[in-house]
C-alpha cells in the first residue's frame, strides 16, 4: 500500500473540526513531491478520541484532539521534506497528538466484517471501494445464477435482523422469494431513530458500497427489481454519500438494467424521511415511502406479502444488508457466529463504534474496550436497545451479548445502541427519559400508546418530584403492562420496557422516592 | 367456499375462511366491544377494545382484523382483557374533555355506553383537561374537538364512502387532531358535499348538527350500512 493519510470526516470527527484539519493537510501536501495522498474516510472507531488520523502503510492511528491546525500543517510539511522514513512521515507525530497503540483492546478485540472497509476506503470513491474488494460478491452470485443457493447460505449462517427484532434473515428472504408475482421490492431501513445509536450512519457514511452490494444481492436472491433506502433527513452526510455511491455504481453497471451483463436489473432510490421514530416500524415506513402518513397498520399482512405499493417487499436493516458481502466472501464456516456493531456512549472513558464477535461479554465491551466508568465512578447499568430496550445491571455484565441472553435479562439487543450509566445515575430518571421519548414519538393512532405513554410519564414525574405513593408505583406497573399488551405496533408495545426493566433491576431507586413511612409497611 | 372451525369462549363455530374473529363472534351472538370499527368502513384496529386472547399465544389480537383460522381457541372476556378495556376507556376519558351532562350525544354516545359496560364509574388516572377548540364554521354542522376520540370513522367514511376526503389526522401522539382540508376551517373546505355522513357515524358528540342541543344527537351508522348494502348489491329500494 502506498503512503496515504486517512482522516475521518464522518459526523463525529467532523463535529470536532476534522474538515478544518483536512484543509491544513491538503495545504501541507500541495507542495509535496512524494505525492502523498490525504483521503477522507469513514469512522475509525474510537470517536471520543477524534478527530482521528490513520497513516498508511504503517497503519498508525493518531488522535488529533489537542492539535492545532496550522501546527499540523507545518509539521506535516517538514516531515514530508525529510521523506518517508524513520526521520520523516513514518515517525511523524504532530505536537499535541496522541498515538493509539494497535494493541489497545478497543482496536484489537474487534472483528470488522461489516465495517471491514469503513475507515479504509474513501466513501466517495468507487475506485477506492473496488480496490478494497467491493462489488466482488455480486458478480459471483450473478454468475452462479442460483438465487435459492444464496438464500440457503444466509439461512445457514444464522444471521438475524440487526434492526431490533432479530428475525432470521434467511427465513425472511425465503418468504419474499416464495411470493408469487414478478415484481418485488427490497427496502433498506436506514431510519435509525434510537437515541444513542449511530451504527447504521457509520456504515452509510463510511462505506456505502457495502450496503448497496448487500441490497443488490438480496434483490437478486428474492427476485426484486426495485429498491428503496429509507434514510432520515438528520443524516445529510450519509444521504450525500449514498447519492454519490448510487450514481457511481450505476455508471459502473452494478446498479440499473442488465447488471454485470446479466438479465438482472435493480434500481435503488433514496427516500428521505422527516425523522419520526415510528417511521422505522416497517408498515409505517412502507406508508411513508408511498407518500402517505407514516402510521403503522396491523400485521398480518406482513410486508413480505403486501408491502410497498402492495408488492411483496423485503425490509432489512442497514447492518443486516452490510453483513451479506462479508458472509458470501468468507462462507458460512469462516463467518462463524458473525458480529454485531455497537455504538458505545454514556459514562465510559472511550466511546465510539465497535464491531465485535457475537457473544462477546458486556464486560469486555464496556470495561475492557470502553475503559469502564470515568475516574472514581462505578458502572451501574448498561442500557441496550434504546426506547424499546432496558437496562442490564452491573451484576450481569458477564452476560454475552446475543439475542437470547439479553432477552432473558429483560432487555433486547436492539439495533446496537449501548449507553453506559454510572453510579451517579438515578434509574427512574432514565426510565422517564425514554418514556418521554416514546410519548413524543407516538404516532397517536392507537389509544394505549397515545394516551398511556403520557400517563406513564406523568406517574414517573410524580415519583421524581417526590409526590408519589406506593399506590402510584402499583399503578405505574399495571399501566406498563396494559400499554405493552394493548398497543398496535412495536413502539407502544415496547415503550414501557425501560420502566419495567428498571423496576426489575433497580426497584430501590423507585422506593427511595416514596415517603419513608409508606415503604416501611 | 372453504370453511374453518374454531371455538370462541364455549361456542364451537364453523365460518367461511376469511371471516374475522369479530364477525364470527357476532354471528354466534358473542358481544365484543368496539369503537373504531364500523361495518362498511375499512378496519384500522386503533381503539384496541376488541382485543381477544388466543390459546397458545401470549399476544393479544384485534378481533376486527384477525382472520379466523382452523382450530383457533379464542377468549373474549378474560380478566386481562377486562382490565385492558377499562383502562382504554379511562385513557380516552382522561385525554379529552367529556362533560356528558351538557353534550349533544348524552344518552346516545358509544363512549358513554362503553364506560358503563366496562364498569368505569371513575377514572383511576388523572384527567388532563386539555385546551381544545370547537369549529362552527360549517353552515349545518359543528365539530367539538373536546369530545373527539380520534376513532377516524369520519376520516374513513368521507374518504371511502363519500369520496370527498375532507378529513385527515394532523400532528402526532397526544397532539393528534382531526383536521379538515389542509387544516382550514371546515366551512372553508370546498370538497365538503354537506352529506352529513361523518356526523352520522361519529360515535360521540364530537360531530353534530348545529340544531341539536343536549341529549338530542343520535348516531346513524345503520344508514351507512344500508347504503353500503345498496351499493354492493345494487338494490336501492329498501
Ligand atoms: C418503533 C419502531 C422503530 C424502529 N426503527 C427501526 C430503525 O430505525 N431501523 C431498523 O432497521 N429497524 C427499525 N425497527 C424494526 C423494523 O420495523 C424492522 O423490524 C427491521 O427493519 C427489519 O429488518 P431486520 O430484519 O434486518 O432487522 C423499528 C421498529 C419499531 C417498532
Ligand atoms: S403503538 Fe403508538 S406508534 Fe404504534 S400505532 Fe399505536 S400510537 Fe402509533
Ligand atoms: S359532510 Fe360529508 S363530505 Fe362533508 S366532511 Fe362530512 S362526510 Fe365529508
Ligand atoms: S370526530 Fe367523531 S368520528 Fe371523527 S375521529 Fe373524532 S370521534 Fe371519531
Ligand atoms: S374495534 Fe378492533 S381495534 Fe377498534
Amino acid at each position: 500500500m502506498s503512503a496515504c493519510l486517512r482522516l475521518c470526516t464522518a459526523a463525529s470527527c467532523r463535529s470536532r473540526g476534522a474538515t478544518e484539519l483536512l484543509e491544513h493537510c491538503r495545504k501541507a501536501l500541495a507542495s509535496d513531491q512524494a505525492q502523498l495522498r490525504v483521503k477522507e474516510v469513514g469512522c475509525l472507531g474510537p470517536c471520543s478520541d477524534g478527530p482521528l488520523l490513520a497513516i498508511d502503510p504503517t497503519d498508525r492511528l493518531l488522535s488529533l484532539q489537542e492539535v492545532n491546525g496550522s501546527d499540523l500543517e507545518t509539521s506535516l510539511a517538514e516531515a514530508l521534506q525529510r521523506g518517508n522514513d524513520a526521520t520523516g512521515l513514518k515517525q511523524w507525530q504532530p505536537s499535541g497528538s496522541r498515538e493509539l497503540s494497535p494493541d489497545e483492546p478497543f482496536l484489537n478485540l474487534q472483528r470488522r466484517l461489516v465495517l471491514g472497509r469503513c475507515g479504509v476506503v474513501d466513501p466517495e470513491s468507487l475506485a477506492d471501494a473496488l480496490a478494497a474488494g467491493a462489488w466482488q460478491q455480486l458478480p459471483r452470485v450473478l454468475e452462479q445464477n442460483d438465487p435459492p443457493a444464496v438464500i440457503e447460505i444466509v439461512r445457514r449462517s444464522g444471521l438475524r435482523g440487526r434492526g431490533g427484532a432479530g428475525y432470521p434473515t434467511g427465513l425472511k428472504w425465503a418468504t419474499v422469494a416464495a411470493m408469487p408475482g414478478s415484481q418485488k421490492v427490497v427496502v433498506c431501513n436506514a431510519d435509525e431513530g434510537d437515541p444513542g445509536a449511530f451504527m447504521d450512519r457509520t456504515l452509510m457514511e463510511g462505506d456505502p458500497h457495502t450496503l448497496l452490494e448487500g441490497m443488490a444481492i438480496a434483490a437478486f436472491a428474492v427476485g426484486a427489481q426495485q429498491g428503496f433506502i429509507y434514510v432520515r433527513a438528520e443524516y445529510p452526510l450519509a444521504i450525500e454519500r449514498l447519492r454519490t455511491a448510487i450514481s457511481a455504481a450505476e455508471q459502473q453497471g452494478w446498479l440499473g438494467r442488465g447488471i454485470g451483463g446479466s438479465g438482472f436489473s435493480f434500481e435503488i432510490e433514496l427516500r428521505v424521511g422527516a425523522g419520526a421514530y415510528v417511521c422505522g416500524e416497517e408498515t409505517a415506513l412502507i406508508h411513508s415511502i408511498e407518500g402517505r402518513r407514516g402510521v403503522p397498520r396491523p400485521r398480518p399482512p406482513y410486508p413480505a406479502e403486501h408491502g410497498v405499493f402492495g408488492l411483496p417487499t423485503l425490509i432489512n436493516n442497514v447492518e443486516t444488508f452490510g453483513n451479506i458481502p462479508a458472509l458470501l466472501e468468507l462462507g458460512v464456516e469462516a463467518y462463524g457466529t458473525g458480529t454485531k456493531v455497537f455504538s458505545l456512549t454514556g459514562h465510559v472513558q472511550r466511546s465510539g463504534v465497535l464491531e465485535v464477535p457475537m457473544g462477546t461479554s458486556l464486560r469486555t465491551i464496556v470495561e475492557t474496550m470502553g475503559g469502564g466508568a470515568p475516574q472514581g465512578r462505578q458502572i451501574k447499568a448498561v442500557q441496550t436497545g434504546g426506547p424499546s430496550g432496558g437496562c442490564v445491571p452491573a451484576s450481569a455484565l458477564d452476560s454475552p451479548v446475543d439475542y437470547d441472553s439479553l432477552k432473558a435479562l429483560g432487555t433486547i439487543m436492539g439495533s446496537g445502541g449501548m449507553v453506559v450509566l454510572d453510579d451517579t445515575t438515578n434509574m427512574v430518571d432514565i426510565a422517564a427519559f425514554f418514556i418521554a421519548f416514546s410519548r413524543e414519538e407516538s404516532c397517536g393512532k392507537c389509544i394505549p400508546c397515545r394516551s398511556g405513554t403520557v400517563q406513564l410519564e406523568m406517574l414517573l414525574r410524580k415519583l421524581l418530584e417526590r409526590r408519589g405513593q406506593v399506590a402510584d408505583l402499583e399503578q405505574l406497573e399495571a399501566l406498563c403492562h396494559t400499554v405493552a399488551d394493548a398497543s398496535l405496533c412495536g413502539l407502544g408495545q415496547s415503550a414501557p420496557k425501560p420502566v419495567l426493566s428498571t423496576l426489575r433491576h433497580f426497584r430501590g431507586d423507585y422506593l427511595a422516592l416514596l415517603p419513608a413511612a409508606e415503604v416501611q409497611r | 367456499m372453504s370453511v374453518c372451525t374454531l371455538r370462541i369462549n364455549d361456542h364451537d363455530l364453523a365460518v367461511p375462511l376469511g371471516t374475522t374473529l369479530l364477525q364470527a363472534a357476532r354471528q354466534a351472538g358473542i358481544h365484543i366491544p368496539t369503537l373504531c370499527f364500523l361495518e362498511g368502513l375499512s378496519a384500522v384496529a386503533a381503539c384496541r377494545l376488541c382485543l381477544v386472547e388466543l390459546e397458545g399465544s401470549d399476544r393479544l389480537m384485534a378481533a376486527c382484523v384477525t382472520a379466523a383460522a382452523e382450530g383457533m381457541r379464542v377468549h373474549t372476556d378474560t380478566p386481562r382483557l377486562r382490565e385492558i378495556r377499562r383502562t382504554v376507556i379511562e385513557l380516552l376519558f382522561t385525554e379529552g374533555n367529556h362533560v356528558c351532562a351538557v353534550c349533544v350525544a348524552n344518552g346516545h354516545c358509544e363512549l358513554q355506553n362503553l364506560a358503563v359496560e366496562v364498569g368505569m364509574d371513575h377514572s383511576r388516572l388523572p384527567y388532563r383537561f386539555p385546551q381544545r377548540g370547537v369549529d362552527l364554521s360549517h353552515a349545518q354542522y359543528g365539530l367539538d374537538h373536546n369530545r373527539c376520540i380520534l376513532c377516524t370513522r369520519c376520516v374513513r367514511v368521507c374518504d371511502e364512502v363519500e369520496g370527498a376526503h375532507v378529513w385527515d389526522v394532523g400532528w402526532r401522539g397526544e397532539h393528534c387532531q382531526i383536521i379538515s382540508g389542509l387544516g382550514e376551517p371546515w366551512g372553508d373546505v370546498n370538497a365538503c358535499t354537506h352529506c352529513g355522513k361523518c356526523v352520522e357515524v361519529c360515535p360521540t358528540g364530537a360531530l353534530f348538527h348545529k340544531t341539536d342541543t343536549s341529549e338530542e344527537k343520535q348516531g346513524h351508522p345503520e344508514r351507512l350500512q344500508a347504503l353500503m348494502h345498496a351499493r354492493t348489491h345494487q338494490q336501492w329500494n329498501p
